[in-house]
C-alpha cells in the first residue's frame, strides 16, 4: 500500500464517512408501498408523515440542502425567533468566552493560591468537593432568581461549570512544582513575585492549560442546555426552537455545527498548551 | 591559614521527630569545621549521613536543629546570593533555554543590568564551561554532563563568594565526570574560588580538595577528622597517583569510609577526640604502615579554633 499512515487513515476516515452517509441514506430511502400510519402520530407530525410513503426522519440529501441554506447565509436577523444560525452560534460562543474567561479570571489566581498554601488547601477543599459535583444546571432556577436576567444567568452558569477543573488543576500544578527548582529560585535571592510568574508559573502551565481545555469541553457541553432552558439567543435555543418547528433537518445541521465549533474551541486550546509545555 | 574562615560551621545537628511526638533520629549532631577563603574543602560520607541536610543548611534553605553557620562574619538566615549552589540534580529550569536558565540568575544578581548586558554576562559563562553553540537548546536536549555543565555555569555566572556543590558529578559516566573535575580544578583555580563539595568519590576528593572533611555514618553522624590533602596543589587526574602521598592519602580514606565510619564511636570514647575541634590528619606525610593501621599517632595539631559566635 503507499501513501503515509497519516494519508492511509484521512482515506479510512473518507470511506467510514461514506459508508455511514449511505447506511443513513438507505434506512430513510421512502418504503416501498404505502404503509398504514396512525392518524394521532400524523397528525403530531405533520404532512411529511401523513404522506406515508416517507421516512419522518430527513434523508441525507435533505440535511445536505438544509445545511447548505443555513450556510449559504449564516448571519441575517430578521427578528427575535428568527435569526441566522452563525448569529445563533455567535452568541452561545460569546456566552461562552465571557463565563469561561470570568472563570478563569478567578480560579487561576485562587488556584495558584491554593496550591501555595496548604493551610488554605486544606481549608478550602471540603468546599470545592461539594460544589464541584453539582450539575450547573441546577443552579439556574437560583441564578434567573437572583440575577433577574437571563443572558447573564446563562454566562453564570457557565462561569459555575468551567471553574472547578481551572481550579483544581491550577492548585494542584503549583503545588507540585520541584521543590529544586523552588530552591534555585531561593538561592538566587529571587523574590516572591517574579518566583510566581518566572518559575511557578511556567512550570505549573501545562497543568493548567489542561484545566482549561477540559473546562472549555464542559462549558461547550453546558451552555446547549443552558440556553435550551433561557432561551432568548443562540444555538441551544435554535435547536428547541427547531425542535418546535419540528424542523429535523435543522436539528441535525445545529447538531453537527455544535460538534464542529466544540472541536474547533479544543483544538485551539490544545495549540495554546503546546505553547507552554516543556520536555524535561 | 591564619586568615578568618569564610565560612564557619558551629555545633550544627539535625533532628527529625518521630511520628507521634517520640523522640525521633538524630542524623547527625555536634558538628564543626571551617572554610577558610580560596580554600577547596570536600565532604565525605556514606550515604544517608546527612551530606545534603548539611549543604542546605550551609545555603540557608533548611534549617538545622541546633548550631550555627556563619558566612563571612554573619549567621546564615535564609539563602543569599553569596552563595551558589550547585544541585545534586542539575535543577534546570526546563522551559527556558540553556542562555536562559543562566541569564536568570544572571538577572538576579544584576537586576540593574539592562538585557543586552545580561546576555552577554551569560553567554560569557557558557562558553567558559564549554557549551558556546547551545545556548539555544533546552535542557532536554543536552546530555547529563552538558546539564551539570549548565548548573555550573549558572553558579559561577553570579560570582559567588563560596560555591556550594552536591555530588554534582555522581550521576555522570565516568570519562565526562573526570572531564568535568578537570574543568572545575581549573575554573575554581583561575578564580581563587571558595568551594564546599559534597562527594563519595575519594579519587574526586583527592583531586579537588585541600582538605577533607571526613563524616561517621548515621544516625548521629559526627565529624571524625580532616584529612590535609599534601599532594603539590598542581597535580593532575593522570599524574596525582605517581606522588608518593596519594596512596597513603587514598588507603586513609578508603579505611575510613570501610571500617572507622562505621565504628566511630568507640573510637571516641578512647579518649582524644574533641567534636569542636576534630583532628586535623595528613597521612599522606605519615609512614604508609602508621597511615593505614592507626589514625592517631599521625594526628596532627589542630587547626586554631576562630570563634566568631
Ligand atoms: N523528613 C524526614 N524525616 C525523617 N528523616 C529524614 C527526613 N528527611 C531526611 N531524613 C533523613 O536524613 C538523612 C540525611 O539525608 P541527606 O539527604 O542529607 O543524606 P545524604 O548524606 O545527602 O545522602 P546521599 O549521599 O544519598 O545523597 C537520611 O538518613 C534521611 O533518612
Ligand atoms: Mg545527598
Amino acid at each position: 500500500m503507499a501513501g503515509s499512515p497519516r494519508l492511509r487513515s484521512a482515506v479510512l476516515s473518507a470511506v467510514l464517512l461514506a459508508g455511514l452517509i449511505l447506511v443513513w441514506h438507505l434506512a430513510t430511502l421512502p418504503a416501498a408501498g404505502s404503509q398504514a400510519v396512525d392518524p394521532e402520530y400524523a397528525k403530531l407530525l405533520g404532512a411529511a408523515a401523513a404522506q406515508g410513503q416517507k421516512s419522518a426522519f430527513p434523508t441525507p440529501a435533505e440535511v445536505g440542502a438544509v445545511l447548505w441554506r443555513h450556510l449559504s447565509n449564516p448571519f441575517y436577523v430578521r427578528g427575535t425567533n428568527d435569526m441566522g444560525i452563525g448569529v445563533q452560534m455567535l452568541h452561545s460562543i460569546g456566552r461562552v468566552m465571557s463565563g469561561y474567561l470570568l472563570a478563569a479570571l478567578v480560579a487561576i489566581p485562587l488556584g495558584f493560591l491554593i496550591g501555595m498554601s496548604p493551610l488554605l488547601y486544606r481549608a478550602l477543599d471540603p468546599f470545592i468537593q461539594v460544589l464541584k459535583p453539582i450539575s450547573p444546571l441546577a443552579w439556574m432556577p437560583l441564578a434567573l432568581y437572583t440575577i433577574k436576567d437571563s443572558a447573564v444567568s446563562a454566562i453564570f452558569v457557565i462561569f459555575i461549570c468551567s471553574i472547578w477543573p481551572m481550579l483544581l488543576n491550577t492548585a494542584f500544578g503549583v503545588a507540585s512544582v520541584r521543590r529544586e527548582w523552588l530552591n534555585v529560585a531561593r538561592t538566587l535571592e529571587v523574590g516572591p513575585l517574579r518566583t510566581a510568574y518566572a518559575v511557578i508559573l511556567p512550570a505549573a502551565a501545562p497543568t493548567i492549560m489542561t484545566g482549561m481545555r477540559i473546562s472549555i469541553g464542559i462549558a461547550w457541553l453546558v451552555i446547549v442546555a443552558a440556553e435550551m432552558l433561557v432561551g432568548g439567543t443562540g444555538i441551544g435555543y435554535f435547536v428547541w426552537n427547531e425542535w418546535n418547528n419540528l424542523s429535523i433537518p435543522s436539528i441535525v445541521t445545529a447538531i453537527l455545527l455544535i460538534g464542529l465549533v466544540g472541536m474547533a474551541l479544543d483544538l485551539a486550546l490544545a495549540r495554546l498548551a503546546k505553547l507552554v509545555t516543556y520536555a524535561e | 591559614m591564619i586568615d578568618r574562615p569564610l565560612i564557619s560551621v558551629e555545633g550544627l545537628a539535625k533532628r527529625y521527630p518521630a511520628p507521634g511526638g517520640k523522640p525521633g533520629t538524630t542524623v547527625f549532631e555536634n558538628l564543626w569545621f571551617t572554610v577558610h577563603p580560596g580554600e577547596f574543602v570536600c565532604l565525605i560520607g556514606h550515604s544517608g549521613c546527612g551530606k545534603t541536610t548539611i549543604l542546605n543548611v550551609m545555603a540557608g534553605l533548611e534549617q538545622a536543629s541546633a548550631g550555627t553557620v556563619i558566612a563571612d562574619g554573619r549567621e546564615v538566615s535564609g539563602p543569599s546570593l553569596d552563595r551558589a549552589m550547585i544541585f545534586q540534580g542539575h535543577a534546570l529550569m526546563p522551559w527556558m533555554t540553556v542562555l536562559g536558565n543562566v541569564a536568570f540568575a544572571v538577572r538576579s544578581r544584576q537586576p540593574k543590568w539592562p538585557k543586552a548586558r545580561v546576555l552577554e554576562h551569560a553567554r560569557r559563562y557558557v562558553e567558559l564551561v564549554g557549551l558556546a553553540g547551545a545556548e539555544a537548546k533546552h535542557p532536554a536536549q543536552l546530555s547529563g554532563g552538558m546539564k551539570q555543565r549548565v548548573g555550573i555555569a549558572r553558579a559561577l555566572a553570579i560570582q559567588p563568594r563560596m560555591l556550594l556543590m552536591d555530588e554534582p558529578f555522581s550521576a555522570l559516566d565516568a570519562l565526562t565526570r573526570g572531564m568535568l573535575q578537570d574543568e572545575v580544578l581549573r575554573l575554581c583555580r583561575e578564580t581563587h574560588q571558595t568551594t564546599f563539595m559534597i562527594t563519595h568519590d575519594i579519587d574526586e576528593a583527592i583531586l579537588l580538595a585541600d582538605r577533607i572533611v571526613l563524616m561517621t555514618n548515621g544516625p548521629g553522624a559526627r565529624i571524625a577528622e580532616i584529612v590535609v590533602n599534601t599532594l603539590p596543589r598542581d597535580r593532575t587526574r593522570h599524574e596525582m597517583h605517581r606522588h608518593p602521598h596519594y596512596y597513603r592519602i587514598r588507603n586513609h580514606l578508603l579505611d575510613f569510609l570501610v571500617d572507622r565510619a562505621r565504628d566511630f564511636a568507640r573510637e571516641a570514647e578512647a579518649g582524644g577526640w574533641d567534636a569542636r575541634n576534630p583532628p586535623e590528619v595528613r597521612p599522606g606525610e605519615a609512614e604508609p604502615s602508621l597511615a593505614v593501621r592507626n589514625a592517631a599517632p599521625s594526628m596532627a595539631r589542630p587547626t586554631p579554633h576562630t570563634d566568631v559566635a
